[in-house]
């Protein structure tokens, strides 16, 4: 098993509010491990907690109560330097959901070089992590153009070239796609994708769109707080009605093979692609077919 | 669209001026309008003046930019000029009407002063508005001034705070056009009406702006410290401003310059005594 | 009759600048009346353009926009009235938000038409139970409630103008699929209720196969395809030349359809498909 290197542990959390009715918890005795080098999809509604779960792991917000392990070492706000502070901070990346909001620089590669240029890196250095960031997210050629004249989804690239650059052993992206068309919410999961699988990445990426969940290793449905299921995508969506109800989609297919199989057909029930679906069919009617004809 | 506004005034290019160093430039800027009111006499004053024009030939930015960039200044010069005509004081009187009378100092002092304002105009735009993209622009600034944060004086932020403005000032305008459309499918209307009528139609339109911008702020501080930011401390740069040969070379020329206008000034006689 | 039609329009953002844009090029478009009309397509395919250029946010650079068989272009001066006839809703509309209460940003189209207090209270109360807001938000600030919550608001307040014609665009963004699914179908009901027009600009297949009546799929600056969802979504290979997908459940069929089994492929629902499939199943 690969090393653990985020460990939530009986995680609370609840907003400071002046209303007293207002504050009911928003994270709820909330447990999970994340391994190193995996790809991790957290699913949720919004309100279910997932993007608080994600400020809790970046350090934005501390918990009200339970133990957080970041790289084997347990986090207390009490004892913690500021120097390991930013070097937490350094090692977790946090992709944020509107790509505007977060580039500082009026021109892509200065922006890029503005993390790198917070951790004090000689010149050279900054400028070889900022050619390799914009490159690993297929952004070279915009180096020189003004953060203005790009796309959505090309503002979050350079947004997530600005994190590589900081050389994260994880990142966050809190909702990164929720923004863009489809387009280019394709080019920002490609890029997720290619980190993980290439450059071993661990990757937390939250979001409520299923079609992307099913792109993970792992997906966490996170519901009033809790994390409600937790396994592979293939072992998650086949709760189809567990999913449904956390106010989540599944795949039509994996709708669709589930109510045929209520009907008394004996379908698999773990399809998750157009492919799979169309094969069990197919297979299943050449069977019995097979079947009638001894 | 109001997303291609070019901000400022820069003209990207590829010419001598364009690759000068921040710095030099600023300080250039400053040098130059003290070489401009040095000039006395009348060949300092072509000197200064072919000078200038070379500058602009140099940046390869059209002349008729340069003169356009002069269209604000008109009021100035009309005003500056017909005082100095009418009011100053002169012995050689070429015309007379009752209090007002011409003289030829005063022509003179009309001539000089307005081409010294039309000279520091032009020359100050085409080396530091036209040639230098607005960051490059903050950049020398901040490195210039740098030495003050030794004396408590936050270069760094003020720098920081610029840039920011710079990045966001097209976002603003593209927000600000979405809302203002927004608002007109609801029936706002913008153009009729007195003053106070067209103050208030704006209030639709400032407050949802005023509450994206305080979130934009709130979200960019938190994305900021996510990527390491604590202040100008112990930051460094990607970009090293290094003085280059070309720099020397030009600080060389300006300083042969100013050579060049004291000898005239002391050779020729100045144009005022 | 027709709710609005297109003749020959084109728009060109910019014009006479170095940044000139075509957005829509001498298109004809015809939106029916009384039904939904979704429109799809990549960003910059002109959908956008579309919309503005039917409630006269934008004037075309060419052509002629009908609405009701009436040209808005032909006293330019009443252009406003147009608006309130054909309400626009932003994409995330709620940013628009500006009163103290929800009652009151609500009301703002109405008050801009210039009708009474007993007129616009109506009107307030019926869009805001169209969107299925409470009574009890009306005297809250819109700052203070959820994003999903916000955007009622703003539908609401479009639709208390009472427009023949109400287009959305992309109504849906950012929500989660609880929140996508109230919002369209509040949307649906508010159309049938009202007996009005609507258009849906999206992004979604899935969204359009469910909620409209007929589709507009739009290509490079121009109307690319126009039909009902399982007309559009019959001609997946078209859809996907042009990089749009179509729903799984067709692509499902169509693989089976491939492998040489009897199903219709412009099937677009999992309701549709486990028919169909059954269908198939107990034939053998």
């Amino acid at each position: 098993m690969a090393e653990i290197i985020i460990k939530a542990e009986d995680i609370c959390f609840s907003y400071e509010s002046d209303h007293p009715t207002d504050k009911f918890p928003v994270l709820d005795h909330l447990n999970l491990e994340i391994e190193k080098g995996s790809f991790v999809a957290v699913l949720g509604y919004n309100g279910s907690g997932k993007s608080t779960l994600a400020k809790l792991l970046n350090l934005i917000l501390t918990p009200t109560s339970g133990n957080l392990y970041l790289f084997g070492k347990k986090f207390d706000e009490e004892t913690i330097t500021e120097d390991e502070f930013f070097a937490l901070r350094q090692r977790i990346g946090m992709v944020f959901q509107n790509p505007d909001n977060q580039l500082v620089a009026t021109i892509v590669e200065e922006d890029v070089a503005f993390g790198p240029e917070n951790l004090g890196i000689p010149p050279a250095e900054i400028r070889r992590r900022v050619d390799e960031a914009l490159e690993i997210v297929g952004m070279k050629e915009f180096a020189r153009h003004s953060p203005h004249q790009l796309s959505g989804g090309q503002k979050q690239r350079i947004a997530i070239a600005g994190i590589i650059a900081l050389r994260p052993d994880v990142i966050i992206f809190d909702e990164s796609t929720a923004m863009l068309d489809p387009r280019g919410r394709n080019d920002v999961l490609a890029t997720i994708e290619k980190l993980n699988r290439e450059f071993g990445t661990t990757i937390l990426h939250i979001t409520h769109y299923m079609e992307e969940a099913i792109r993970a290793d792992r997906v966490i449905v996170v519901d009033g707080g809790k994390v409600t299921l937790d396994g592979t995508p293939r072992e998650v969506f086949s709760q189809v009605r567990t999913v449904k109800a956390a106010g989540l989609d599944v795949p039509q297919v994996t709708e669709l093979m589930l109510e045929i199989n209520d009907d008394g057909f004996e379908l698999p029930k773990d399809v998750l692609s157009y492919e799979e679906g169309a094969q069990a069919i197919a297979d299943y009617i050449r069977k019995k077919k097979a079947g009638k004809n001894t | 669209m109001l997303k291609d506004i070019t901000l400022g005034q820069y003209f990207p290019g590829n010419s001598l001026l364009h690759k000068l160093d921040p710095r030099l430039k600023l300080l250039l800027a400053v040098f130059y309008i003290v070489l401009i009111f040095l000039a006395k006499s009348a060949p300092a004053y072509i000197l200064i003046f072919l000078f200038t024009v070379l500058i602009i030939a140099v940046s390869r930015i059209s002349f008729g930019v340069v003169l356009r960039s002069l269209k604000p200044l008109i009021f100035v010069l009309i005003f500056t000029t017909l005082i100095n005509v009418f009011w100053s004081n002169g012995t050689t009187v070429l015309w007379q009407l009752g209090p007002f009378a011409v003289t030829e100092e005063g022509i003179i002092r009309a001539v000089t002063m307005a081409l010294r304002i039309v000279l520091l105009m032009a020359s100050t735009s085409v080396i530091l508005m036209y040639t230098t993209s607005p960051i490059a622009l903050t950049d020398g600034i901040e490195r210039l001034l740098s030495p003050l944060a030794k004396i408590k004086i936050p270069v760094h932020t003020f720098a920081m705070m610029m840039t920011m403005a710079l990045r966001f000032i097209p976002t603003l305008l593209e927000e600000t056009q979405k809302i203002i459309n927004a608002q007109k499918a609801r029936g706002a209307d913008f153009d009729s009406g007195n003053v106070i009528d067209k103050a208030k139609a704006l209030i639709p339109v400032l407050i949802p702006l005023l509450i994206s911008q305080f979130r934009r702020a709130e979200e960019l501080a938190t994305a900021m410290e996510c990527r390491c930011y604590r202040g100008g401390g112990n930051r460094t740069r990607m970009t090293v401003l290094r003085f280059a040969l070309r720099d020397l070379f030009v600080a060389l020329v300006v300083i042969a310059l100013l050579a060049g206008i004291i000898l005239l000034n002391i050779y020729f006689p100045p144009l005022l005594a | 009759m027709n709710a609005a039609e297109l003749r020959g329009v084109s728009y060109v953002y910019s014009e006479h600048t170095p940044f000139c844009k075509v957005a829509v090029d001498h298109i004809d478009i015809t939106f029916e009346e009384k039904i939904i009309t979704g429109i799809i397509g990549h960003t910059g395919s002109g959908k956008s353009t579309v919309s503005q250029l039917l409630n006269g946010l934008l004037k075309p650079s060419e052509g002629i926009v009908e609405v009701d068989g009436k040209n808005i272009w032909e006293e330019p001066k009443k252009i406003k009235n147009v608006r309130f006839s054909v309400g626009l809703v932003f994409q995330y509309p709620e940013y628009q938000l500006f009163e103290e209460t929800c009652y009151k940003d609500i009301a703002f189209g109405p008050k801009n038409m210039g009708l009474d207090e007993k007129e616009i209270d109506e009107r307030v109360r019926e869009a805001a139970e169209m969107v299925g807001l409470s009574e009890e938000l009306f005297e809250k600030s819109p700052f203070d409630l959820s994003g999903g919550q916000k955007r009622r608001v703003a539908i609401a307040g479009i639709m208390a103008m009472r427009p023949k014609i109400l287009i959305l665009d992309e109504p849906a963004a950012g929500l989660d699929p609880r929140g996508r699914d109230e919002i369209l179908s509040k949307i649906s009901e508010y159309r049938k209720k009202t007996d009005s027009t609507v258009i849906m600009i999206s992004h979604s297949m899935e969204d359009m196969a469910v909620y409209c009546d007929k589709i507009l799929v739009m290509s490079n600056s121009k109307p690319y395809m126009y039909g009902t969802p399982s007309e559009v979504f019959g001609r997946a290979a078209d859809l996907e030349a042009v990089g749009l997908t179509v729903p799984q459940v067709t692509k499902m069929m169509i693989s089976l359809a491939e492998q040489g089994f009897d199903v219709r492929t412009d099937v677009y629902t999992v309701a549709q498909a486990k028919k169909e499939i059954e269908r198939l199943l107990k034939q053998t």
